[in-house]
Parts: structure tokens; C-alpha cells; sequence
């Protein structure tokens, strides 16, 4: 029996220095690293020792673009509940890599992707952030997909004067000088298509939101906005992230009876809506809802049967009918699988890294300041239509789009916007929203 | 009892304290800017390891809320550092929450006198009200540590829904300055992880000076027996009330650390995910040894931060490996491998003698926490 269980030790601690060791050549590229051997003595000097070890190889190599090299570094969160959204977005910046170094790289220098896991937490991401700012001297960091996540990557940008590229749509009310956003503001998403719901489909609005930052300030700005332009609330509603009974709040938009469901929930609480709203008998052709979460991805986790006929208000379709984004769709899919689909963030995402190398072609180096300063005006072919960043806050021109899912998944157009809409991500183009920011 | 008239192991020991302390104190000496600041934020969380123990470990108390404690210090000095950088104005998540003016409860947290005292009695103050209902009433158990599960799951609803008065999901974040210092300084960092050091190191004296003394051999004596307790005259509940406010000050205290250090508090870090993870430091460290507690939450910390770093894509199935790994093959946790020859000595004795001993082995043991702790955790099932 003690034999036995000398062995299970013996084995156990060969575990755990045989993780410490690996952490410890992973990390730093290079082999000077290992604190590791010593794993299980138990001091602290010896974990001390191994988190010194493993990355200390990176200090002498300098910043992002020396060598024939550039690093980049990519942010998304690989575990956790956002990792079902995230992991594509990270996909389709990989892919824009790729395909950039096939084309012969950025200042004739191959990118380096470093990827990082935000794990849904964060502090994580904070914490990764200077990471790769200070350890990994990456020239720019693409990644992020929740608010949250952005506000606290936010001070370690700004801290460390790095460069984020933020691919998702956003509530706006903000504009960093070390943040791109390549994902539609309020007035690129929300602001046009309760418009267009006012024009459509009717003026009584019911708002259904997960309880978190992105539908609080969303919905103040629809309420701001149905208020000036003749619209009425009848009901708001706030669910937990992760909500999955709407039995009560379906009898109170029964009750209310809205022309449109304005719906602001994310991840799985979208689900259990749509799947009770389809059980209590309600319709698209009953009810309109228009949701501003729901892309092709999320079809795919919910069930096109589920949700055919109702709308969504994006920038970008899988099936956008542009010479590049029939390029784009193939590549992605040629790449990951013919069961992918591509979506809004994940177009955001692409584009980034596009937008982001003909900034640094233009500026003739990585270094920060000049890219903002060269990034100003620049414009590139998107799957989505032309985008041009403006150089005053920081987000990109996009064509705004309202669509209808289809039996299959995907989405038909109902309209579109003329063309690319000037962001505005503080809504000073409207009178209405005067009260709005206070900034 | 002086020193030296000690079995060597004692001096081994304090040796090994000194050795402890030194590397501690001498990190910025061979750690870079970041590295140090990973290490600071892990010297914090060994706090909460620390206090936990003295709950667990030593009282017998399993708490599984430490999460709210560790947050309401947080935030107390989140509010502070967001009303300095405000600068007079109101932070930014309350104008776009709606508000007009600062809530009245936010006002005296821009002194940072009081946002600290606050960040170390509110949690012991919720603690105290807390224990003191649970355990007047002999609630105790699984029945207690259900009760921290609920204080969990109220606290993270009310941060989350009072988004104009707490900033919601977001949490509070965008910090400059402390006490006019500019928190993004080097300089500022390392003498913001010495700090952290200095409190570790503080907190561990105290821990042990409290497990070795009168009061802790009571503890003992009630995780072990509490009825045997009461009867020899102590009152269990007194006892269990102190410890848990102790524990709950010392999580309140590596909350407002933590701030400082990550620069971002958010329900989520008080939800019941990081509450159990916090258990999970002490159960892997060493239950009953407060070394153990601050390894377990140094090494499973560091361990997250270079395997996510080295494997983003695989990194929680390694975490998940070492933890089935440590809680099969060493029951004890990481402190338990010191012990070890001592421990498989024992065993052989008591396989030769042909059955466990009684219960109470970590009664009159004044030799130290160390021992006591080793003892105490034989009772539970290896």
C-alpha cells in the first residue's frame, strides 16, 4: 500500500514539473527558460523563478517590426461562454494574416500572430493586453468582443500607448486614441433601423435587453430617439445574462401589444426566447422583432426554423453581394470548413487587420503614433462595401444593413443605405441625443 | 521554549520563512515590470488564501462566499481611484447610466482614508452580521456554506442591476492616480507590489501567531469536536464569528490590493465561479497549513497565467488535469509533499497497529500550526 502510493506521488510530482517545464520553453520562444525543474519543492522563490524563466527571453528582442518579422497580437476569448462568438472572429483575423503574408506581408515583413486567451474574464484581458504590449512588443493588438472587455483593455492601451483594433458592434459614447473600432456604431446599426421600424412597421416598441451596459445605453438612446420621432415605448424589460425563462415577460408583450420587439439580448438567452416566443404561438408574421446580436453564427446555435422571418440590423451578410465578399466567404470556408458561416464581427475582424497593414504601408513603420496619424482617411474594399476609417474618432465608414432570416440561415436584404454612413459615435448629428453624452 | 532547544526541523523552518520573505521582498531585483505586477496581483490573492484558511483549515468552516468579501473591499477602492479620475466630474458609466449627480453614499469615498478603513470593515461588518445570525442559531455545515453560496449570488445581482451606482457588468475601471501618484509609473508599481508584499507577509504573522495561540488551539478544537467544545465551556459560535470576520477583513484587504494591481473590479470577480477558485487555492495548497495556502494560491495563479500564455487553446484542459490530478494523488495538497516522509511513516505505523487513531490529534499540539494542521487533516478521508 505505501509502495503504491510512493509511486502515485512520485508519478504525480513528474506531472507537475513536466507542466512547469513545458510552460517554461512554451512561453519565451527561446530555450532559456526553466524555473520549471524544481515545480513541486515548494518554495516561493521557485515559483518566482518560474514565472521569471519562461518569458524572459523576449526582453532583448525589441520592439514589433525588427527583424524580417512583426509581431502582432490577437485577443479574443478562447474559453468561457464568449469563446462560442469569439473563436471565429479570431479565425477570420488569422485568415487575414495569412492571406496578407501570401501576398508578401506588410513592409515586406512577414506578420507574427501571437494569440492569447481573454478567457471571458476581464481582468484577463487586461491582464493579456500588457502582455503582449510589454512582453511580446506587439505593433498592434486585434481582439475584444464584450464592452467590458474593451473598457478594461482600454487604460492598459492607453497606458502603454498600444493600438486595439475592436471588431464588434457597440453602444458608442466613445472614442480612444488607441483604439480602432471596426464594428458599427449607434448611428450605423440602431439609430437607422428604428427609423426604418418607425417607417415600416409600426410605432409602438417593446425593449427586451440582457441586463448589462450595451442594452441599458442602447435602449436610452431608442427612447431618446422614439420620443423625437413619434414613436411610443410600451414596455422594457431586463433579463440576467443567461436568462432562460420568458414565460412572463411573453404574457407582458402580449398584453403591451407592440408593433416591434426591439431586442438587445445576448448569447443564450436569445434562444430561449425565440423557441418560447415560437411555442406561444407568436409568429414574425404576428410580431415583428428586430435584434442588433443575432448574425448568421448565432442562427446557426439557434435554429434557422426558430427564427425565419424575423430581423436583424447589421453592416454586413454572408450573403452581401460583393465581388470581395464572395473572395472572403470561399477563403474562410475553404480555410475552416463548409459548415462555417461568416458574420458581421467577423467581417469587422478581417477587415482590421486589412485596414490596420495599409495603415502601416502608408506610414512606412509600426510605430504607433504614425499609424493612428497615416491611418486617418484610409479606405479599403471590404466584403461589406467600401470602409474609410475617420480619422476624428477613430471608427470606420459602413453601409447599413436590415435583414430578414431565411429557412436556411442566411439573410435577405430588405435594405440597405445608400451608401458607407459617417460614425458618429456621440450622436452629435442628432439633435435628440443633446442630452445623451455628457462629454 | 527557546529556539534552539527545537528539533531541527524548527530551524529549517524559520529559515525557510527568511529565505520566503527575502525572495519576496527582492522581486523587483530579477523581475520585469510585468512579471512583478502578475506577482503582485498573486501576493494579493495568497492574502484571501490566507484568510480562508484560518476559516477553513483551522476552524472547519467552508466558505464559499469569500468572493463578495474580496469584491466589497475592491470596489471600495475602485470608487475611490474612479472618483479621483473623474476629477470632480461624475464617472463616466453613471452619466451614461442616467444619473445627474453623485449618489450620496459615493461622496465620502473620495477620501482615501475612509475608502480603505471601508474596504476592510464592510466586509468584516457583513461577515459579523452574517456569521453572527448563522451561527447564534447552530447553523453550520453545508447549511452555512449554502448560506455564502446565496450571499454570492444577492451580491452579484445587486452590482449587475444598479448599474448607475456600481457600473453593472463593466464593473469600475480607468484609474490614474493614488494619493497623487500616477499608478501607470514603474516606480509607483514597485512600491505598490512592496505594499502587497508587506501585507502577505503581515497577514501570514498574524495568521500564525493567531493559529498558534490560545485562540487557535480553541479553533482547533472546535473544527474537530464542536460539541466537545462547548461542553468544556467555550462558546463555538464567539469563536467562529472571529475567525470569519478575520477571514472576511483579509479578503477586503487583497481586494483593494487587487485593484490596484489589475486596475479593474467587475461582478464577475466576485461571482460564485472565483469564490469556489478561492477554496480551490487552500484545498490544492494544503488545507490546515498556511504555507500551503499561500503556495496553492501562488502556484495555481502563476500556473494559469504561463499555461494560458503557452497553450491559449488548450489551457484549461491543463488546469483541469492538475487539479484532478492534486486532489487524487495528494489529498493533502502541495504542502502535504514536506510532510511526506513523516506522513508515510505514520501510515506505516498505523497500518501495523491496525486501525486510525482517535480524534484528538490536533488538541493539545502547541508545537505549531504546521504539525497541528498535518494532524487535523488526517480526519478526513485520504
Amino acid at each position: 500500500m505505501g509502495k503504491r502510493r510512493k509511486i502515485w506521488l512520485s508519478a504525480m510530482m513528474l506531472l507537475l514539473a513536466g507542466a512547469l517545464a513545458l510552460t517554461g520553453c512554451g512561453g519565451g520562444g527561446g530555450n532559456t527558460g526553466s524555473g520549471g525543474s524544481s515545480g513541486s519543492g515548494g518554495s516561493s522563490g521557485a515559483n518566482a523563478g518560474g514565472s521569471a524563466g519562461g518569458e524572459s527571453s523576449g526582453e532583448g528582442a525589441a520592439s514589433g517590426d525588427e527583424g524580417d518579422e512583426i509581431k502582432v497580437g490577437i485577443l479574443h476569448s478562447l474559453s468561457g461562454t464568449m469563446a462560442i462568438s469569439e473563436v471565429s472572429v479570431k479565425d477570420a483575423e488569422l485568415l487575414a494574416i495569412e492571406e496578407i503574408n501570401a501576398k508578401g506581408g506588410v513592409l515586406g515583413k512577414k506578420l507574427v500572430p501571437i494569440v492569447e486567451d481573454g478567457a471571458s474574464d476581464w481582468p484577463t484581458f487586461a491582464e493579456k493586453a500588457r502582455k503582449l504590449l510589454s512582453e511580446d512588443k506587439v505593433a498592434a493588438v486585434f481582439g475584444g468582443w464584450t464592452s467590458a472587455s474593451r473598457k478594461a483593455m482600454l487604460p492598459v492601451f492607453e497606458e502603454l500607448n498600444g493600438l486595439l483594433w475592436y471588431p464588434v458592434q457597440y453602444e458608442g459614447l466613445e472614442a480612444s486614441p488607441n483604439i480602432f473600432y471596426t464594428g458599427a456604431t449607434t448611428n450605423q446599426q440602431i439609430v437607422p433601423s428604428v427609423t426604418w421600424l418607425l417607417e415600416n412597421r409600426g410605432k409602438k416598441f417593446f425593449l427586451l435587453g440582457s441586463d448589462y451596459v450595451f442594452p441599458r445605453t442602447a435602449n436610452k438612446i431608442i427612447k431618446a430617439q422614439l420620443a423625437a420621432e413619434g414613436g411610443e415605448v410600451v414596455g422594457e424589460e431586463y433579463t440576467p445574462l443567461g436568462h432562460t425563462d420568458f414565460s412572463t415577460i411573453i404574457s407582458k408583450i402580449r398584453q403591451a401589444d407592440p408593433d416591434v420587439v426591439y431586442n438587445t439580448l445576448n448569447g443564450d438567452s436569445n434562444v430561449a426566447f425565440f423557441k418560447q416566443l415560437k411555442d406561444a404561438g407568436i409568429t414574425a408574421q404576428d410580431l415583428t422583432t428586430l435584434s442588433v446580436s443575432i448574425a448568421e453564427e448565432e442562427i446557426r446555435g439557434i435554429g434557422a426554423d426558430v427564427l425565419a422571418g424575423h430581423l436583424a440590423a447589421w453592416n454586413y451578410f454572408q450573403t452581401t453581394d460583393t465581388p470581395e465578399n464572395r473572395a472572403f466567404v470561399e477563403a474562410y470556408k475553404a480555410k475552416y470548413g463548409r459548415d462555417r458561416v461568416t458574420a458581421d464581427p467577423i467581417e469587422a475582424g478581417y477587415i482590421a487587420v486589412y485596414l490596420w497593414a495599409a495603415a502601416v504601408e502608408k506610414a512606412g513603420t509600426t510605430d504607433v503614433d504614425a499609424v493612428r496619424e497615416a491611418a486617418k482617411g484610409i479606405g479599403f474594399d471590404a466584403p461589406e462595401g467600401k470602409v474609410t476609417i475617420d480619422g476624428d474618432n477613430q471608427h470606420i465608414y459602413k453601409t447599413v444593413r436590415i435583414g430578414e432570416v431565411q429557412p436556411d440561415g442566411m439573410f435577405k436584404e430588405l435594405w440597405a443605405t445608400d451608401g458607407p454612413v459617417k460614425p458618429d459615435p456621440y450622436l452629435t448629428g442628432y439633435e435628440w441625443a443633446a442630452g445623451l453624452a455628457e462629454e | 521554549m527557546s529556539v534552539f532547544s527545537l528539533a531541527p526541523r524548527r530551524v529549517w523552518l524559520l529559515a525557510g520563512y527568511a529565505a520566503a520573505a527575502s525572495a519576496l521582498l527582492g522581486a523587483p531585483l530579477y523581475l520585469n515590470d510585468f512579471r512583478l505586477n502578475l506577482l503582485a496581483k498573486f501576493l494579493a490573492l495568497a492574502i484571501v488564501a490566507l484568510g480562508l484558511d484560518l476559516l477553513w483549515g483551522y476552524t472547519g468552516v467552508l466558505s464559499l462566499g469569500h468572493g463578495v468579501f474580496f469584491g466589497l473591499g475592491a470596489y471600495a477602492m475602485a470608487m475611490h481611484l474612479k472618483l479621483v479620475a473623474s476629477g470632480g466630474k461624475l464617472p463616466d458609466f453613471m452619466s451614461w447610466s442616467g444619473l445627474t449627480k453623485l449618489p450620496w453614499f459615493w461622496k465620502p469615498f473620495g477620501s482615501p482614508a475612509f475608502a480603505m478603513l471601508a474596504g476592510l470593515l464592510l466586509p468584516m461588518l457583513l461577515a459579523l452580521l452574517l456569521g453572527w445570525f448563522t451561527f447564534q442559531s447552530r447553523i453550520k455545515g453545508v447549511y452555512f456554506t449554502i448560506l455564502t453560496q446565496a450571499l454570492v449570488i444577492i451580491t452579484t445581482t445587486l452590482f449587475v442591476g444598479q448599474q448607475a451606482y456600481t457600473g453593472g457588468t463593466n464593473g469600475i475601471t480607468g484609474y490614474t492616480t493614488l494619493f497623487g501618484l500616477r499608478l501607470s509609473d514603474p516606480r509607483v508599481k514597485v512600491w505598490l507590489y512592496l505594499v502587497t508584499a508587506v501585507a502577505l507577509l503581515a497577514a501570514f504573522a498574524l495568521c500564525r501567531y493567531l493559529a498558534g495561540s490560545r485562540f487557535g488551539r480553541v479553533l482547533r478544537a472546535i473544527r474537530d469536536g464542536e460539541n466537545r467544545a462547548r461542553f468544556i465551556g467555550y462558546d463555538p459560535s464567539r469563536y467562529q464569528v472571529t475567525a470569519f470576520c478575520i477571514s472576511a477583513g483579509l479578503a477586503g484587504l487583497a481586494g483593494m490590493l487587487f485593484v490596484l494591481h489589475v486596475g479593474i473590479i467587475s461582478p464577475s470577480m466576485m461571482g460564485i465561479v472565483p469564490s469556489i477558485e478561492m477554496v480551490l487555492w487552500v484545498a490544492i495548497g494544503g488545507r490546515g497549513t498556511l504555507v500551503g495556502a499561500v503556495l496553492g494560491a501562488i502556484l495555481m495563479n502563476g500556473a494559469k497565467s504561463l499555461l494560458s500564455e503557452s497553450y491559449p487553446e488548450l489551457w484549461t484542459l491543463l488546469i483541469g488535469l492538475l487539479f484532478v490530478a492534486v486532489v487524487i494523488f495528494m489529498p493533502r495538497g502541495l504542502a502535504g509533499l514536506v510532510d511526506l516522509p513523516a506522513a508515510l511513516r505514520r501510515r506505516r505505523e498505523r497500518t501495523d497497529a491496525g486501525g486510525g487513531s482517535g480524534g484528538v490529534g490536533g488538541f493539545g499540539n502547541a508545537a505549531g500550526a504546521e504539525a497541528g494542521g498535518a494532524e487535523g487533516v488526517r480526519h478526513s478521508p485520504v
